[in-house]
């Protein structure tokens, strides 16, 4: 098993006609996703690599059946490509686009308040469920189907995480990148709630960093609630307070949001912490075998 | 984006928040005007920079003579302020404002922020505010109020009596149509201007129970600046260090910091991260450098001359995990760098990812020097090499 995305999900890209949306489909038709539709609105006349393009989510729903949105959107039409996808209704929407104003992402998030769509991202490389489908833009072929979750809130860092899962031979159950932004449509314990009850997830790898108050929250959850082994890592011990690094959502302000802080929390919840990331993948084995 | 102190007060008074009368002066003899239009005894001198603690840094000075005006204005303007927020090498004052003097009888807090957990506007109101605020916030935390702002529904009344009625005692009666009118506008500004910070700090009431923003602090959203094209005006590129200036214009995202290994890294996770690798090799890191997702050939060699544009730097640990930037194009990025410039530094490599052995092939091949990490574990052990020797 895997949470949320698997062989039978059916994919419609937003954006599926732009430069990176057109790449990433012609990558997740290669890992094996099933595009079944594209929406550009105004270009619902044509294919993208054999996949049929719509103007509207609506229409993309009902010629195809596709459940699950992944957005490549540009920032200023981001949110309501976003809202779009919930109002038709998909389980899950897969937000790409980096740089959405917050004030965007705050209307969206209350619009998605009581609908049953869930939102991953904004600015995050997406999910995979290794050997069965990927919805975003990681390099496939560094997965391994195996016992490792992954949430994490950045792109890159994720890879190399995933790189050092698979040389263990642990390889990953479903891996979710949540996104590097203030406002995010899903957290560290909304989907720990989800690989609790995956019987194929055997321990979550959680990966932080700094700025605002998730890692904190999730330690807490794990403490109380949380009964399979969880190994974290933190990024930004380094940084300096009242610069963003890079994400939106990575500056540490008003004293909250220190790398410290964080690693604190997650060690006083019973959590491993790696504190360097070259440590991680061992780490990650040592906690495993005693489990 | 960050606002100077007179730009936000600008829009305050245009936004009816009541504000002091000021202004701004660039040059020594602009003074002697500006004390005329104003009324004082007495006056306020405030260095206009973008780092908060100014109070603290000697940039804001009361005087009660014209001359002392002068003074006060030349002490500051072209000279370095140094604040807790700055660095020991502070910043250059360009601009003064100069204002009224206020009879400040009692001191708020007032901000304004969006809240990550409840995805809502949030208003923040304190009986406590002034210099302290930051140690209160800190000790007595009951002491500061929260007002999340249901975006759906917005601004409404009882959001301020909220605020204003949960506070021991309450302002005074005759005060409380003044905050509750102030708040009002700084929630208005806060969504039209896309902020992600407004605060006035302190928000005074005089004897005569007027209320005054005597501080603003504004900072908006750089990822709406499309479609706020009119404060563009209002940036400042003096408040920035010329090697950010030029990472900006690249499409970089480059932090100076003060270490000296320089890191070029994709992504703003795994930079941090490499930061943190590089510290704890025993070293520090001179900047944070993101090429981001998608870099160019021309952009990876931008970055490079970025970084060695930075005398304090003794090396330099280049680590790429290839996603959608594939290995060969920053090598091919690297080498073009190497050709143009000398690199006078030891080079550290450690490249993972797509098209990884194409990569390796082109640095192998060029006549550049580089020392290679197969893993992170090996960069850091490099690199502490490096400091050592």
């Amino acid at each position: 098993m895997s949470i949320l995305v698997d062989e039978s999900t059916r994919v419609v890209v937003q954006g599926i006609t732009g430069r990176e949306g057109a790449f990433h489909t012609k990558q997740m038709l290669d890992y094996g996703t099933v595009v079944a539709a594209g929406v550009t609105p105004g270009k619902g006349d044509r294919e993208v690599d054999g996949v049929p393009v719509f103007n509207t989510v609506k229409q993309a729903v009902e010629a195809q059946g596709v459940n699950v949105s992944c957005i490549f959107v540009p920032p200023p039409f981001a949110a309501d490509a976003i809202i779009d996808s919930a109002a038709a209704g998909l389980d899950l929407i897969v937000c790409i686009t980096e740089g959405i104003p917050v004030l965007d992402m705050v209307k969206v998030a209350g619009f998605l308040k009581n609908k049953k769509s869930v939102l991953i991202g904004p600015n995050c490389p997406g999910i995979i469920s290794p050997g069965k489908t990927k919805v975003g833009i990681m390099p496939g072929p560094i997965h391994k189907p195996g016992t490792m979750a992954v949430i994490s809130r950045s792109g890159t860092l994720t890879y190399e995480v995933v790189d050092q899962l698979t040389e263990t031979g642990l390889g990953q159950s479903t891996c979710i990148g949540i996104g590097g932004d203030p406002i995010i449509g899903s957290t560290f314990i909304d989907h720990l709630k989800r690989f609790k009850e995956d019987p194929e997830t055997e321990g979550v790898v959680l990966i932080g960093e700094i700025g605002g108050t998730a890692e904190e929250e999730a330690a807490d959850y794990i403490r109380e609630e949380f009964n399979k082994p969880v190994i974290a890592f933190i990024a930004g011990q380094a940084a300096p307070p009242g610069r963003r690094m890079g994400h939106a959502g990575a500056i540490i302000s008003g004293g909250q949001g220190k790398a410290e802080d964080k690693i604190k929390a997650l060690l006083a919840a019973g959590i491993t912490v790696a504190l360097n990331l070259g440590d991680l993948g061992a780490t990650v084995q040592e906690v495993m075998e005693k489990s | 984006m960050k606002l100077h102190e007179y730009q936000a007060k600008d829009i305050f008074g245009k936004s009816g928040i009541p504000i002091p009368n000021g202004q701004v002066v660039t040059a020594v003899d602009q003074v002697n005007r500006a004390t005329q239009i104003i009324s004082g005894p007495p006056w306020v001198v405030k260095a206009q920079v973008h780092a908060g603690g100014r109070g603290k840094g000697g940039g804001v000075k009361v005087v009660h003579y014209p001359y002392e005006v002068v003074t006060a204005t030349e002490s500051l303007l072209g000279k370095h302020l140094v604040t807790p927020q700055t660095g020991p090498e502070g910043v250059i004052v360009n601009q003064v404002l100069i204002e009224e003097g206020v009879e400040i009888s009692h001191e708020y807090y007032l901000s304004m922020v969006v809240d990550r957990t409840t995805a809502c506007p949030t208003m923040i109101f304190s009986q406590a505010g002034g210099m302290e605020i930051e140690e209160v916030a800190a000790s007595s935390s009951e002491l500061i109020l929260k007002e999340h702002i249901d975006p759906a529904v917005g601004w409404m009344m009882h959001n301020a009596r909220n605020l204003l009625y949960s506070q021991v005692p309450p302002p005074p009666f005759g005060a409380l149509r003044a905050l509750m009118s102030v708040m009002a506008n700084v929630y208005k500004i806060f969504m039209t201007l896309d902020c992600t910070l407004l605060e006035i700090n302190p928000l005074v009431l005089t004897k005569d129970l007027k209320v005054f923003a005597l501080d603003a602090k504004v900072t908006i959203d750089d990822n709406a600046l499309f479609r706020q094209k009119e404060l563009l005006l209002l940036d400042d590129p003096r408040e920035k260090d010329p090697l950010e200036l030029m990472a900006e214009k690249y499409h970089l995202n480059y932090i100076r910091l003060d270490g000296n290994i320089g890191a070029m890294v994709n992504g703003a996770g795994l930079a941090m991260a490499t930061m943190d690798v590089i510290k704890m090799a025993g070293a520090e890191p001179a900047n944070f450098l993101d090429v981001g997702g998608g870099a160019s050939e021309d952009m990876i060699t931008k970055g490079v001359e970025i970084i060695l544009k930075d005398r304090r730097v003794k090396a330099i640990l280049i680590n790429i995990f290839g996603g959608i930037l594939r290995c060969d194009i920053l090598a091919k990025g690297v080498v073009a760098a190497a050709k143009k410039n000398r690199i006078r530094v030891p080079l550290i490599v450690r490249l993972e990812g797509t098209n990884v052995k194409e990569g390796r092939e082109i640095l192998k091949n060029s006549e550049l020097e580089f020392l290679v990490a197969k893993d992170l574990g090996e960069a850091a052990s490099l690199v502490s090499k490096q400091v050592s020797s």
